[in-house]
């Protein structure tokens, strides 16, 4: 190999940047907006499942690259589904174990990850055409540019929806009446409650959507 | 070796699920007691949440033995069994077997010097199992609180069962028809869920999930089927 490249070359920090704005996996690439929608209504459960997100996607990025000379072409949509899969349920048993009122609010969205396109996507664009550094920065940031948008829906869902983010009272208290009520709810605020529900999971990303594309002119389609 | 030939798929098939099996049942035995100790005190905590003691999931195990004073295992004639633990009664296996033949678990819990009777729930929603706890007055007629829950209802509508909107609606209603007449299987009414809403004053009735009517239906089955074994315990004691 004459010129090796750096570990951090201007070509793998691209790998990064990209998927958190000009090539977003949901924004952009529209790929996994149903647990987009089903986990952001409050910011715990979204970290969890953007960091959970990142690691099957990394670990199924350099699995399948360092295995991508050995895959036999026929089956290898297969093998992928096995990999991921096995990896899913790792993550499965340790949520179970170790934080098991997250794994309960996430539920069946975990066992989804599997059939989250993104994980998919990304291994049968990427990671079998290319060497595993390469494709576990690619997962890393594919997951990062997926808990973006999780972990900026999630903020404004719970903040406008339940007063509150990361389960603290962040616009004060609110009791039965408003006279025992503190902060914002004294003067008579009310929580949106429509916030908690699925279609404003959508709205949100979609004025996401609206936002990055007025200031990203790579975006702008003619 | 060539790649696209069958003999070279079968053994990177092989391989990679021999391999994938080993990993999987390693670890899902390294965490195996973990997770078993994690529902051992949910249920603890779910049993407590019913007359009205919420506890943090780690204290669960110590704060369940001042509350809940005695722990039966009846039989199908009323009869204790003293045999079996209560608490390590699995409906689920229970109910596969014949009415005769079952395990009923009972717990009496003591509150602020009140007595409560702990009716364990397991029936069927509408995609998987669903299950609760139902405690009673010390009447055993009135409820006292209810706690539900399941393994795979739908998001937003069935899987609102264990939601405390829902849940709080079960409080003071009554099981019986009439208050005086005994635990006889004519007087048993059980609580319903009611499609469109219970009218007010109805003591039998809670408003039904929109959306849910199968999953609602199934806590009707459950409460019902549940309930009406402990019937003749209720009467001798």
């Amino acid at each position: 190999m004459a010129d090796k490249e750096g570990l951090f070359s201007k070509k793998n920090i691209n790998l990064l940047k990209d998927p958190l704005n000009d090539n977003n996996p949901i924004t952009v690439q529209v790929l996994g907006i149903c647990s987009a929608l089903a986990v952001t209504v409050q910011l715990k459960p979204a970290i969890v499942m953007a960091i959970s997100v990142m690691v099957v996607v990394a670990a199924s990025n350099v699995i399948v690259s360092s295995l991508r000379n050995l895959i036999p072409n026929r089956v290898r949509i297969i093998v992928q589904l096995v990999i991921v899969a096995a990896l899913v349920i790792l993550v499965d048993l340790t949520l179970k174990a170790y934080a098991y009122d997250i794994s309960k609010q996430l539920s069946v969205f975990v066992g989804l990850i599997i059939t989250n396109c993104i994980v998919m996507g990304r291994l049968e664009a990427f990671a079998l055409a290319n060497k595993p550094w390469a494709s576990f920065l690619d997962g890393i940031g594919n997951g990062a540019g997926y808990g973006l948008i999780l972990v900026v829906v999630s903020f404004f869902r719970e903040l406008l929806g339940s007063g509150k983010l990361m389960g603290f009272e962040i616009l004060g208290h609110k009791a039965k009446t408003i006279a025992e009520s503190t902060g914002l709810y004294a003067i008579g605020y009310e929580n949106n409650g429509f916030m908690l529900l699925a279609p404003m999971a959508l709205i949100v990303v979609g004025i996401y959507i609206w936002i990055q594309r007025s200031f990203n002119s790579k975006l702008i389609e003619i | 070796m060539d790649r696209n030939s069958n003999t070279y798929t079968f053994m990177f098939s092989s391989i990679l699920v021999i391999v994938v099996a080993l990993v999987l049942a390693f670890v899902s035995q390294a965490t195996k007691s973990r997770y078993e100790s994690n529902i051992e005190k949910e249920k603890m905590q779910s049993i407590l949440a019913t007359i009205g003691v919420n506890v943090d999931r780690n204290q669960a195990a110590v704060v369940f033995n001042d509350y809940i004073k005695q722990s039966l295992t009846l039989r199908a004639d009323g009869s204790i069994n003293k045999k079996v633990k209560a608490f390590n009664v699995n409906l689920h296996k229970e109910l596969k077997k014949e009415v005769d033949k079952q395990s009923f678990p009972l717990y009496i819990a003591e509150k602020d010097g009140k007595k409560f009777y702990i009716v364990p729930l397991y029936g069927a929603g509408l995609w998987d199992a669903i299950w609760g706890y139902v405690s009673l007055d010390s009447d055993k007629n009135t409820i006292e609180g209810t706690v539900f829950d399941h393994k795979g209802e739908t998001p937003g509508l069935g899987a609102q069962i264990t939601e405390k909107w829902f849940q709080k609606q079960f409080k003071g209603k009554t099981i019986l028809k009439d208050a005086k007449a005994g635990f006889t299987n004519n007087n048993f009414i059980s609580v319903k869920t009611v499609k469109g809403g219970a009218k007010i004053g109805d003591n039998h009735g809670v408003d039904a999930i929109s959306g849910g009517t199968k999953t609602s239906d199934g806590i009707n089955n459950m409460i019902a089927e549940r309930l009406a074994h402990y019937l003749i315990y209720f009467q001798n004691n």
